[in-house]
């Protein structure tokens, strides 16, 4: 896949803390990665490690308050994201980002067509008069494989199975032609046939459109399937980063580990019961001081509870993991 | 839809006529006399007999057929005489009040204009302030705005209209001066003063309705925009870039205003009959005046035929706010 060319978009150090009446929580914490032209990055982490409101964070979709997007920066074509007024950030969301959601049963308007909802973005960015817009709607439907796409687009969303109108909001998302698709748990409402159909008509559009895409899962198979490269999340925190070969075959992180040995195996004899990751998920009340995996983490030690680990390169290029623990020494790195 | 609403028109039918016996055997169980308001020096025989004029030596039964007939065919076949000149050929008795000996059609007629004056302007203007204040109170939730007019509505709401319209009287009418506390029904607008002082002498009762009215539809229209902007689309419709206004007033009002919609019409006719009191309060001669008078003097054919009136109307505007919902909700399919 594409590599060395610059980042279509480039977030470093990216923080946003809730501000609620218990305190604050800081949700995401110096979040940095980079996404080059017509890559996929996969995002896996379990809920409320942070994933969605990463992204949600970087186009201004969290209500702020209680949100609040307060350190780092997000460049995209030479803007910052996070410099952006309102407006302009506005201009940005549905033209350069595409955006598909977890649930298409309720990210669809019940109200209006599926043809009204596709041609919004098209009429509000591309300057289309109706007709334009409509044709090109029923291209888009064409394009994620609708059947008689002109009379659909008549169609109202409750009139569409849950695939069918995932592939809706997928020809929402990309009805503008953006540089980044942000697909956020898209295949988790489906079942399983259906979300290889969607995980089929992603891999062909990219390969069509040559867009970079941001695949947020917790699903680590279909980041093994379609994914170039993986970011693990953690506690609001990137724990691991690499490419997807360099960390399924060699995880470095505890967590990614633990992760990757909860996949029932298919062609090894069944175990008793299904393995775990012991533990609760982090509250992420506290300033954080200290690692957000050491309470689950069999490898903790007092510097864990000093210290939080920053990001350090491991193994194969571009292969990083924040941990102070060595996995390949098996001692304090 | 045609069909569904023709198949609810077809069953309204049954349904109505059940409530129409029901209020008339109620009535006629029901204490009190026609003949109690008169002069006790009437001897009982002529007392009997003028219970035989009014009718009500047959049995019961017989009367309420004497009496649908006339409700159901006599009455409309003179409402369109009078409005068309169509003479359709019905002749027969009409329903006559006990009280006055006219025609019970003709009061009513008489009464309505100013009841769906004070009435309707009543609820139109309780609309237009509910939903701007609904939907900015759901979109700001929390703010002083939303607190104000949340504590408002429910001031509006758990005060009955006969104390408001008791102190609106005290204030603007004793105190102030600036509106008559009395509704002149014979007032006509022939010139621009005379114009000036029916919207004074219309203004109390009118705001009185509406302050009640929009306290009520103003909770609903917020509680259903609340519902609605925490929905999933409404996050789809800002992902793609939509202006602010248009994610609101568009996507997320659209979809608000179903429930309202049904809530406002199932609304229009028990305004009819809440304006009972309201109407009292401002001396407006109207419908509901008509009614409570009648029931003072146990006029049983104006009761019975302003009652049913109300349940054509409840059972009219249940069916339209199911219909309407259909049309809003494209969801809904009645076939």
């Amino acid at each position: 896949m594409p590599d060395g060319s610059a980042p279509v978009l480039d977030v470093r150090d990216l923080k946003t803390v809730f501000r609620t009446r218990a305190g604050d929580i800081h949700a995401v914490n110096a979040v940095s990665f980079d996404l080059r032209p017509g890559e996929l990055l996969g995002v896996v982490g379990e809920s409320g490690s942070g994933k969605s409101v990463t992204m949600m964070s970087l186009i201004g979709l969290l209500p702020t308050p209680p949100a609040d997007v307060c350190d780092g920066t997000a460049m995209l074509a030479g803007q910052d994201l996070l410099r952006m007024g309102p407006e302009a950030l506005r201009a940005v969301r549905g033209r350069d980002i595409g955006f598909v959601f977890q649930d298409p049963m309720t990210s669809l308007n019940p109200v209006f067509t599926v043809g009204f909802q596709i041609m919004e973005p098209l009429r509000r960015h591309m300057g289309m008069d109706k007709a334009q817009a409509r044709r090109r709607a029923a291209e888009l439907l064409a394009l994620v494989g609708i059947p008689d796409p002109e009379r659909r687009l008549k169609d109202f969303p409750h009139q569409f199975s849950g695939g069918m109108r995932q592939r809706v909001m997928i020809a929402i998302a990309l009805a503008c032609d953006p540089k980044v698709l942000i697909a956020d748990e898209p295949t988790t409402a489906l079942d399983v046939t259906i979300q290889a159909q969607i995980l089929e008509l992603v891999k062909e559009l990219r390969a069509r459109l040559g867009m970079a895409i941001i695949w947020i899962t917790h699903d680590l198979g279909v980041i093994a399937g379609i994914a170039d490269r993986v970011m693990v999340m953690y506690g609001g925190q990137v724990v691991e980063h690499g490419r997807v070969r360099d960390v399924f075959a060699d995880p470095a992180h505890p967590y990614t580990r633990a992760l990757l040995q909860t996949v029932p195996k298919l062609r090894e004899p069944r175990e008793a019961q299904l393995r775990v990751i012991e533990g609760q998920p982090p509250l992420l009340g506290a300033h954080p001081a200290a690692c957000p995996f050491r309470a689950r983490c069999g490898q903790a030690f007092d510097r864990c509870a000093r210290e939080n680990p920053a990001r350090r390169p491991v193994g194969a290029q571009g292969h990083d993991v924040a941990c102070h623990w060595d996995h390949r020494s098996g001692a304090p790195a | 839809m045609l069909n569904y609403t023709l198949r609810r028109l077809a069953f309204a039918v049954p349904t109505v006529l059940v409530i129409s016996l029901i209020v008339f055997l109620m009535l006629d169980m029901a204490p009190g006399d026609p003949t109690a308001s008169l002069p006790l020096t009437i001897p009982p025989e002529v007392r009997e007999q003028m219970r035989l004029a009014l009718g009500l030596g047959d049995p019961v039964l017989v009367r309420y057929v004497k009496w649908l007939h006339m409700m159901v065919v006599v009455e409309p076949s003179h409402m369109i005489a009078n409005a068309t000149g169509w003479n359709i050929g019905v002749e027969g008795p009409r329903i006559l009040s006990w009280q006055t000996r006219s025609p019970v059609g003709d009061i009513i007629v008489q009464r309505m204009p100013q009841t769906l004056w004070v009435v309707g302007l009543g609820y139109l203007f309780g609309i237009l302030i509910a939903v701007p204040i609904g939907v900015i109170s759901a979109y700001r939730q929390y703010s002083w705005f939303d607190q104000a007019g949340t504590f408002v509505s429910m001031v509006g709401f758990s005060v009955p209209t006969f104390f408001t319209g008791v102190v609106f009287i005290l204030i603007f009418s004793v105190w102030l001066g600036w509106f008559p506390s009395m509704y002149d029904t014979t007032h006509q607008v022939r010139d621009w003063d005379s114009f000036v002082f029916q919207v004074r002498q219309i203004a109390m009762p009118v705001a009185v309705l509406a302050l009640f009215n929009a306290s009520q539809i103003s909770r609903f229209m917020r509680a259903s925009m609340l519902d609605n902007l925490n929905q999933d689309y409404v996050r789809t419709a800002r992902a793609k870039g939509l202006r602010e206004k248009t994610v609101v007033l568009v996507h997320v009002l659209r979809n608000s205003m179903i429930p309202v919609v049904t809530v406002i019409a199932i609304g229009i006719p028990t305004v009819f009959t809440g304006a009972i009191i309201t109407e009292q309060i401002f001396r407006v001669n109207g419908l509901g005046d008509a009614l409570i008078r009648a029931i003072y003097v146990s006029d049983w054919p104006m009761v019975q035929t302003i009652t049913f009136i109300f349940a054509i109307l409840i059972v009219l505007f249940n069916l339209i706010a199911d219909v309407l919902y259909g049309i809003l909700d494209p969801r809904i399919r009645y076939d």
